[in-house]
């Protein structure tokens, strides 16, 4: 779905934002200055992906070596339950999205905002989850990360030596997902702010888009890791 | 249908339009007006210069350690005892702790704040957008950002290095890089330096992707572009593929001596080579991030100075892709010494493919200046000297991607030696070639030609005497990394040290060539050189707006032979006799 054309130069004053956008003024029309923020958008995905690549290599190969200990200690400190749940909620967080940037191309700006509303709602949830069902109780026990790693182990649950490893995985790539969701939902709430301004409509819903994509790439990588370290072995 | 643009764009600039014939350069107003413009800039030409003046200051500043370093080496260190049984030492400026240091800051600046941002960033971001017909890159805003990541990135960096205690090389390997003792808190800042510093490149690649692929003036085909811009897009497409890997590789390292999780830290099961691996999936790429741009200046310099058609146009562009591709699949070769043998003969045998695409180039210039007419000038002298250096640089990496030869020269001065015929007699030599070359368009002034010339000839003359002994010293075994070494090394090295004092005289005259030509050089006309390329459609230096109209391209940027330049008196650029009909040229 394309923008219409540029060359509607009417009156802005009885206009909203969307209908009287005109592009920068180095780009030709506003076809070329929306495909190109979209290409744009889709490299800076890749980087992101790469950046996420480097956890997923490290991931991989200490699974590889330690696979016995991995599964032991996925079992053990994570819930799948609240993997599963932060899950579902982040797909329905993509699809209602998507749905955002289907009212603001036909025009439907309530349910446009309805829709960005629940995917914050959805990305806060997610967050809340993580800090009060996670982090905090294994913080507490000290299941943490490689040198401060604390915790002594219970009901004849003996840590092995690559628990630590295992947690140290387990929190920075979590924390990096968990701080591109905040990020994104910031940038929802930069949209919803900006659709309260009607900004978004039929002919223009450039940076709306861009930050569906962006939302979308955060729940991918989730999808990845939810099983890779919740559903070891 | 490019008027009916233009009349659009005017009526859109609406009140601008003033602006629209006036140099970039012009100051809007009082100084502190002036100074908050150019802060604010989303002009690419501004950007260009801001990063431009920047990553010379980095090649300053990296430059004075460089010279820190080859003087501690003027002299091994030799310990002979006094009376009193107590070590006297000779031949020590500094103590090997601080020469560590010197040369992590020499490796770190030069690497990160001077050779991977001046060409793309500075020429590039300049040059691009002209050279297309554009008005701007794509996401001007984006540009200013990329601006501002970098100053901060810088500032991490030069912080971390006047407080001192960053001594882990320019690779920052670990374990060496975690066992820094923790009060070191510097080597944490200058990785996150070089985080912050690798966004800026990302930013910089993706705007250049976009815009090559959507500013392109009407006309102009994918094989009607110069070379240089095959080549800082190709180029870009290695900032955005690997420097995100750099990223997380130097988060790790941060986090790992924050929060100590592991990954690379052997001690909690995790595996320092693992690091390696990260770090060189990036820096190896990243050496042609360093050398692409300066190839394509290369082809700049050789067509327009020789006026001829640059050779196989579609092989060096097609070269510059294939070396970015091939760039990603040899950086195992860093690591012969600790893989296994067969995973290290296919790292060589891959290393050994990026010799093919580089060797294209380079005979195509050559072939370039056969029957040429060539104009000795200063970017011409670079061009010739680039020829010389980089085919050594080149092929004395063979060597090192030679398994055998690479056990015994790893590590040595051999690699210092290669890795300074490319990067500096490779990339930099490029880029004060560039300097020159577009110096005219970038200030609207002309620079002193015999003086520059002078730089040049002590640029490469010391150059070479500097790191052409190197490659003997490595050979005979002197490692790389130390500050002292035994006596039988004494007169290369003082050759080498001596080298580099010829060089910085030839830098010096070069800065005094610049400010000379800032103040009182000559103002130039729009086309000095009677290039083809767009950026020499518009006036020097170029209007705010770059072009009066949106240009329309007939004719290709080397096609010396059939078009005569813009802003050019027919008389000077002759075009040749036809030729008889039924004969072809090429
Ligand atoms: C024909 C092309 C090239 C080949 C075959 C090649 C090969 C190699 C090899 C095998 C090494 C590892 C040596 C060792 O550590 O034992 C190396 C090191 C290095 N190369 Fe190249 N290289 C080439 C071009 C370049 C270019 C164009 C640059 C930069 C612009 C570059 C920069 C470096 C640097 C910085 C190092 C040293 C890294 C360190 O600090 O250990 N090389 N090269
Ligand atoms: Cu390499």
């Amino acid at each position: 779905m394309t923008t219409a054309p540029t060359d509607m130069t009417g009156d802005g004053a009885s206009q909203t934002y969307w209908e009287r956008y005109r592009h920068q003024p180095h780009w030709r029309n506003n076809d070329d200055e929306y495909t190109a923020a979209k290409l744009g958008m889709w490299l800076f995905l890749t980087t992101e992906l790469l950046l996420f690549s480097g956890m997923f290599v490290a991931y991989t190969i200490y699974r590889i070596l330690h696979a016995d200990e991995f599964a032991r200690a996925s079992h053990y400190y994570l819930d799948w339950r609240v993997g599963a749940v932060n899950t579902a909620v982040l797909l329905i967080s993509s699809f209602t999205v998507a749905m955002a940037i289907r009212n603001a191309q036909l025009n439907q700006q309530f349910w446009l905002k309805i829709n960005l509303f629940i995917t914050i709602i959805c990305g806060l949830f997610f967050l809340v989850a993580k800090l009060a069902l996670e982090y905090w109780p294994k913080y507490q026990k000290g299941e943490v990360p490689g040198g401060f790693f604390s915790y002594p182990g219970s009901h004849g649950y003996v840590p092995s030596d690559y628990d630590p490893l295992f947690l140290g995985v387990y929190w920075v790539a979590t924390a990096i997902h968990g701080s591109h969701v905040l990020i994104g939902v910031l940038l929802l709430g930069w949209c919803l702010w900006r659709a309260q301004k009607r900004h978004f409509g039929p002919r223009h819903f450039t940076s709306l888009e861009n930050v569906g994509l962006f939302w979308h790439l955060v729940d991918l990588i989730w999808i990845f890791l939810f099983p890779l370290l919740y559903l070891v072995g | 249908m490019s008027s009916t643009h233009n009349a659009t764009a005017d009526a859109h600039a609406g009140g601008h339009d003033d602006h629209h014939d006036v140099s970039y350069l012009k100051p809007k107003g009082g100084m502190m007006v002036t100074i908050w413009d150019w802060m604010t800039t989303i002009d690419h030409k501004k950007i260009g210069v801001m990063y431009l003046f920047a990553s010379l200051f980095a090649f300053f500043l990296g430059g004075v350690f460089a010279l820190l370093v080859r003087l501690e080496l003027f002299a091994p260190d030799v310990a002979t005892l006094d009376a009193a049984g107590n070590p006297i030492i000779q031949g020590q400026i500094f103590n090997p702790d601080l020469y560590n240091r010197f040369f992590t800051l020499h490796g770190a600046i030069m690497v990160f704040l001077f050779i991977i941002p001046a060409i793309p960033a500075a020429l590039g971001n300049f040059c691009l957008p002209l050279m297309l017909g554009a008005k701007d890159v794509a996401f001007p805003k984006l540009n200013l950002t990329s601006w501002y990541i970098y100053v901060v990135g810088a500032i991490f960096s030069v912080v971390a290095i006047a407080l001192g205690g960053v001594d882990t090389g320019w690779t920052f390997y670990t374990p060496y890089s975690l066992d820094t003792p923790e009060e070191h808190w510097q080597v944490t800042f200058m990785t996150l330096g070089v985080f912050i510093l690798g966004f800026s490149s990302i930013f910089t690649g993706m705007n250049f992707v976009v815009t090559v692929h959507k500013l392109r003036a009407p006309g102009l085909g994918w094989f009607d572009m110069p070379l240089f811009v095959w080549a800082i897009y190709a180029t870009a497409i290695i900032q955005v593929l690997a420097t995100p890997v750099l990223g997380v590789t130097v988060l790790l390292l941060a986090l790992e001596r924050i929060f100590k999780i592991g990954i690379f830290d052997p001690s909690l099961g995790g595996d320092p080579v693992l690091y390696q691996h990260f770090f060189w999936f990036y820096s190896h790429p990243a050496v042609y991030i360093m050398i692409l741009p300066g190839m394509g200046i290369m082809s700049e310099l050789i067509g327009v100075h020789s006026r001829k058609k640059v050779f196989g146009y579609r092989a060096v562009a097609f070269s510059s892709l294939g070396i970015a591709a091939i760039s990603f699949i040899v950086w195992g070769h860093h690591m012969f010494t600790s893989q296994d043998a067969l995973i290290g003969a296919i790292f060589s045998a891959l290393t050994f493919l990026v010799a093919i695409p580089s060797a294209i180039k380079v005979i195509n210039w050559i072939a370039t200046l056969y029957k040429g007419s060539i104009r000795f000038n200063t970017p011409m002298l670079y061009g010739l000297a680039f020829l010389f250096t980089f085919s050594i640089g080149g092929l004395t990496g063979l060597f090192l991607g030679t398994l055998s030869t690479d056990m015994q020269l790893h590590d040595s001065y051999f690699v210092v030696a290669h890795f300074h015929y490319v990067m500096m007699g490779g990339a930099a030599i490029a880029l004060f070639g560039g300097i020159h070359h577009w110096w005219p368009k970038m200030f609207g002034k002309m620079y002193n030609e015999p003086a520059a010339m002078l730089g040049c000839a002590l640029v490469f003359i010391g150059f070479n005497v500097t790191f052409f002994t190197q490659f003997f010293l490595g050979t005979q075994g002197m490692p790389r990394r130390y500050s002292t070494y035994v006596q039988e090394f004494t007169t290369l090295h003082q050759i080498s040290t001596i080298g580099s004092w010829i060089l910085l005289a030839g830098f010096l005259v070069h800065l005094a060539t610049f400010i000379h030509s800032l103040m009182a050089g000559k103002q130039a006309p729009p086309n000095p050189w009677g290039g083809l390329s767009l950026e020499w459609e518009t006036a020097s230096p170029p209007i705010e707006h770059n072009f009066h109209h949106e240009p329309v391209v007939h004719y290709g940027p080397y096609d010396f032979d059939d078009a005569v330049p813009p802003f050019c008196d027919p008389a000077d650029y002759p075009l040749p006799d036809p030729l008889p009909p039924g004969e072809k040229s090429h």
